[in-house]
């Protein structure tokens, strides 16, 4: 056949075909084709290893964040950061070519970290990596070493990295591999046995709200507690607008990290995002180690609270007894906005854990719960949860379901409302049912960083974001003999 | 082939001389590695615009390690020429990152029924472990299957590489050719890995090159061929630009066949080897679709500029010239009949932006291209550069600037941070990751690739916003508070 016989006319497609396909896709017959692919991923509600990496990576003071690997995948981390906290994101890399294929990156490593520590002269440089690098099998271990032999970087400077391959896990792995790099790299020789230094170490794990930080960090500060947030994006993520530029504005202090080791107790609050190191500590750390659900709600928070008076032995502050008072004060009075109301709920497992627990408090029902890459142990998990109240018995854990997924189930098995990250409006508009926007990363509103999720506080904030959006919704719905003066 | 430079040197801007920029050059460059100054001054320079070719360098690799703001090809490939075909899926082929980050973060808007017309979606094979030991050929294949049924009316896909798929030895050509055969549609390989090349801009050309290889010309557009018929390339309908300039084109009497590729439809751009003349706004990442149209078709081309109302009415004119009276008539009727109008919008805005400078560096095309729109408001460009442009794209940029002023390609963090602080512009315009280092300095900022979550900014109407949001970033209450009195 000539190449001329092959032309085709520009068509237009009927729209009574767009009809059909239109409503087709809101079918049980497409559900069930959906649900059927095997390949392809469509609209996923996770993202790859480095980003993780990068989030701990910023969290510790005077450290510059180093890609090993393509440029693009470090301008893609800073961007979705930046876009997220409405913040600057620093971050270098390597920028490996085609020749680095060829060769493996040591050069670009070389010249990278020579480059970088001249001109941002960090306290500590974090080293993970893209894909490249990964399929190509370049030894960083030994290339770091050399970097150092050959003085391109100077002997004292810590170097922890990670391997963070994009084709394994999600950015909640790549977390948890920097984050355990860098506590291995800074604790090095610093373990005194017999010595304790009184203080909490807190893991509060990959989460793109500032305010939870600030909330752990009060909440101590109630309970006289001395602490280190391991890893602290507080400062980093939301720095003050007072006319200078800060490339380090905060962040974990390095002393405090290497200290970490002698602490009275490590807890962790997402053991899905800090598994690996928490392992590690495990058998490294002294003192207690507690892993723990993430605070959501009331009852999560008191299980929080009586952990922190058990580990130090002090007794849970009257402020934050009124505090829960206040709280489940909200949530009475508020229940019958929530109460049966069902909900599709997508994002990272803790998280997941924290708004399902939430949810369940106020007689809302967790009705589709989606996790896009994760386990069966946290798919087993989710249905011990929902299992625990009435509230979640029609509930239904889906792994490794994408949000066009959600979308077949919002389509066919409708709810009220969605909770996830922005990711999600898409399924939202087309359900013709509202997005509560808790996770990450949030790229369409401002400030809900700034606005604690954990926390009897937090449980106020979504209460009060998620009820008073129904009733808006209410009034600007309805029709005009239903409007009236309270609700 | 370029008209649209005014050949008028600029006025010297008060205080910016080629002495202070070179010194300001020197003492950034003398805080570096030796290696790095080595490798960074050619990129770096003060402006002669008499000159007859820029002095800077471009097109080279990143320096490791100096935070460079680039991107790689596959964002130029996904990102900036493929996603906004609204009516193919596109498949970021590999890991699952590259297809989340670009998902939705360029604002080139589409219209269409999101999932059923239009796709402005993520479609990804999510490599894992397995699928770069065994290879994603097979996985590619009934991921193609699976799409085609559950989005019947895409009129194609294209399959964006990303790194892994390279560096394994993956087929994706074989595939997609045997793919179009079982599927009927379109299915266009593009081996974007981001590996590839220095910057966004090999992207771009490795996309040019997939769509001359596997799309123009396999379409003819079912009516007629006519004297008036044009293609809009190189506009990506960011923030609705296409559709602020599509209808001064039609009004000025053309027809606009196809649009590359902001809102754009495959099977359109299949067939614009129809037209009788491309006009091309980024020129960067599309002139060598017109290169080839040229050559192939004998379809001439244009570079127009639609920011502000004296490079529009420049434009118009010169397009105009191409074509017949009419059309010169209309032209002239409609710079006429949008004259009152920007003249109010210069009333409002003008007064208080007059003589305010401004500091841009963007991708391959807008520093150059708004530097007009910039001054029908008074504010004067004192730096600009490029991420990913070329020597052709910054002797474009020369004769636009004023003598000595800093040119700067690639720029890193550390040097931005250095000229912006010495030359203390009014402004800054340039991307996400630039923005918060300088709002945090208390410097008014504006996204210039994305119009910052607003535009568009193309046409008369995007001018009027453009205007609005260039007066909003400057004059904003809120920067009279970052100091504290206390």
């Amino acid at each position: 056949m000539s190449a001329e016989a092959a032309v085709k006319l520009v068509t237009e497609t009927p729209p009574e075909e767009i009809e059909r396909v239109k409503d087709w896709i809101n079918t049980e017959e497409y559900k069930e084709k959906n649900f059927a692919r095997e390949a392809l991923v469509v609209n996923p509600a996770h993202a790859c290893q480095p980003l993780g990496a990068q989030m701990v990576a910023t969290a510790f003071e005077g450290t510059l964040p180093f890609v090993h690997g393509s440029q693009g995948c470090a301008s893609y981390f800073r961007s979705t950061f930046s876009r997220h906290f409405r913040e600057p994101a620093a971050a270098t890399c390597d920028a490996m070519t085609e020749d680095g294929a060829v060769f493996g990156g040591q050069n670009n490593l070389f010249e990278g970290l020579e480059n970088a520590y001249a001109l941002y002269k960090p306290k500590m440089l974090a080293v993970y990596t893209t894909c490249m690098p990964e399929v190509i099998g370049d030894d960083l271990t030994a290339y770091i070493k050399n970097a150092r032999l050959q003085g391109h970087v100077p002997e004292d400077l810590p170097i922890p990295y990670a391997n963070t391959p994009s084709f394994n896990g999600t950015h909640i792995h790549g977390y948890d591999a920097m984050l355990k790099s860098i506590l291995e790299t800074l604790t090095a020789g610093e373990k005194i046995e017999g010595k304790c230094t009184g203080k909490l170490n807190l893991i509060p794990g990959f989460d793109g709200n500032t305010a939870n930080i600030r909330e752990y960090k009060r909440i101590f500060e109630l309970f006289g507690i001395p602490y280190t947030v391991l890893a602290d994006i507080s400062e980093v993520f939301d720095s003050p607008c007072d006319g200078h530029y800060r490339l380090y504005p905060g962040g974990t202090k390095l002393e405090d990290a290497a200290e970490s080791i002698n602490g009275k107790a490590t807890l962790a609050l997402q053991k899905y995002s800090t598994a690996n190191t928490m392992k590690w500590i495990e058998e490294e750390y002294s003192g207690e180690k507690v892993a723990m659900p993430m605070p959501f709600g009331i009852k999560k928070t008191d299980e929080f609270l009586m952990k922190l008076a058990e580990l130090f032995g002090k007794p849970v502050p009257e402020e934050l007894k009124a505090e829960r008072g206040r709280a489940v004060d909200a949530m009475t009075d508020a229940h019958q906005y929530l109460h049966g109301k069902k909900f599709a709920v997508a994002g990272d497992p803790d998280y997941l854990f924290g708004i399902v627990s939430f949810l369940l408090e106020m007689g809302a029902i967790p009705y589709h719960v989606l996790c896009s890459r994760t386990t069966k142990k946290f798919e087993k998990e989710m249905k011990a949860l929902l299992a625990t109240s009435p509230f979640g018995a029609t509930g239904t854990v889906y792994i490794n379901k994408d949000l066009w997924h959600l979308r077949s189930l919002l389509m066919t098995d409708p709810v009220d409302g969605i909770i996830g990250d922005t990711h999600a409006k898409w399924a939202a508009r087309d359900a013709g049912i509202p997005l509560f926007r808790i996770g990450f990363p949030i790229i369409d509103r401002v400030n809900l960083h700034r606005s604690p999720v954990i926390g009897y506080q937090g449980a106020v904030n979504m209460l009060t974001m998620i009820a008073n959006k129904f009733l808006d919704m209410k009034d600007e719905t309805c029709e005009n003999q239903w409007f009236e003066m309270m609700r | 082939m370029y008209q649209g430079d005014d050949k008028n040197e600029r006025a010297p801007i008060p205080g910016i001389t080629k002495e202070r920029t070179e010194k300001l050059i020197t003492e950034t460059l003398a805080e570096m590695p030796e290696k790095a100054q080595k490798k960074r001054a050619p990129h770096l320079g003060a402006n002669e615009p008499t000159a007859s070719c820029c002095a800077v360098k471009s097109n080279r690799k990143v320096v490791p390690g100096v935070m460079s703001q680039r991107g790689c090809a596959y964002a130029g490939a996904k990102g900036v020429v493929w996603g906004p075909i609204r009516d193919m899926v596109h498949v970021s082929h590999g890991p699952i990152g590259c297809g989340v980050y670009s998902w939705g973060t360029r604002r080139n808007l589409m219209q269409g029924i999101p999932g059923v017309t239009s796709f402005p979606m993520d479609f990804t094979s999510d490599f894992q472990e397995k699928d770069i030991v065994y290879g994603g050929d097979k996985k590619l294949e009934k991921l193609l299957h699976e799409a085609n049924e559950l989005f019947p009316l895409a009129k194609g896909f294209s399959v964006l590489s990303e790194c892994p798929v390279g560096l394994i030895g993956d087929d994706i050509n074989a595939v997609a050719k045997k793919m179009e055969a079982d599927l009927g549609k379109l299915v266009v390989p593009c081996n974007c890995e981001g590996f590839r090349g220095v910057s966004q801009s090999l992207g771009h050309h490795i996309s040019n090159d997939s769509i001359r290889d596997h799309i123009i010309g396999k379409f003819e557009f079912a009516e007629p061929v006519g004297p008036y018929d044009v293609a809009l390339i190189g506009d990506y309908n960011i923030g609705g630009d296409v559709w602020a300039a599509k209808p001064i084109l039609e009004e000025i009497g053309l027809n606009v066949k196809s649009v590359w590729t902001g809102d754009g439809e495959v099977e359109k751009i299949g067939a614009t080897h129809q037209v009788k003349l491309n006009l091309i706004h980024c020129y960067r990442s599309m002139n060598y679709m017109c290169k080839v149209m040229e050559e192939k078709w004998g379809i001439p081309w244009l570079e127009y500029n639609f920011f502000g109302p004296t490079k529009i009415a420049e434009s118009l004119r010169a397009i105009a010239a191409r074509f017949d009276e009419t059309i010169q008539e209309k032209a002239e009727a409609v710079i006429a009949k949008y004259q009152p109008i920007m003249q109010a919008v210069l009333e409002e805005y003008k007064p208080r932006l007059d003589g305010k400078t401004a500091m841009l560096f963007v991708g391959g095309l807008r520093p150059r291209h708004t530097i007009g729109a910039y001054e029908d408001l008074g504010i004067q460009i004192t730096g600009a550069g490029y991420e990913f442009a070329h020597q052709d794209d910054y002797d474009r940029t020369s004769p636009e600037m004023a003598k000595g002023t800093l040119i700067y390609d690639d720029v890193s963090e550390f040097e931005l941070e250095k000229f912006v602080e010495e030359l203390k512009p009014d402004l800054v315009g340039s991307g996400i990751k630039e923005k918060y280092v300088f709002q945090k300095a208390g410097i008014p900022f504006r996204q210039m690739h994305s119009w910052d979550y607003s535009g568009p900014y193309h046409g008369y109407e995007g001018f009027k916003i453009f205007a609005r949001d260039i007066d909003m970033a400057i004059n904003s209450p809120t920067w009279k508070l970052v100091k504290s009195p206390f």
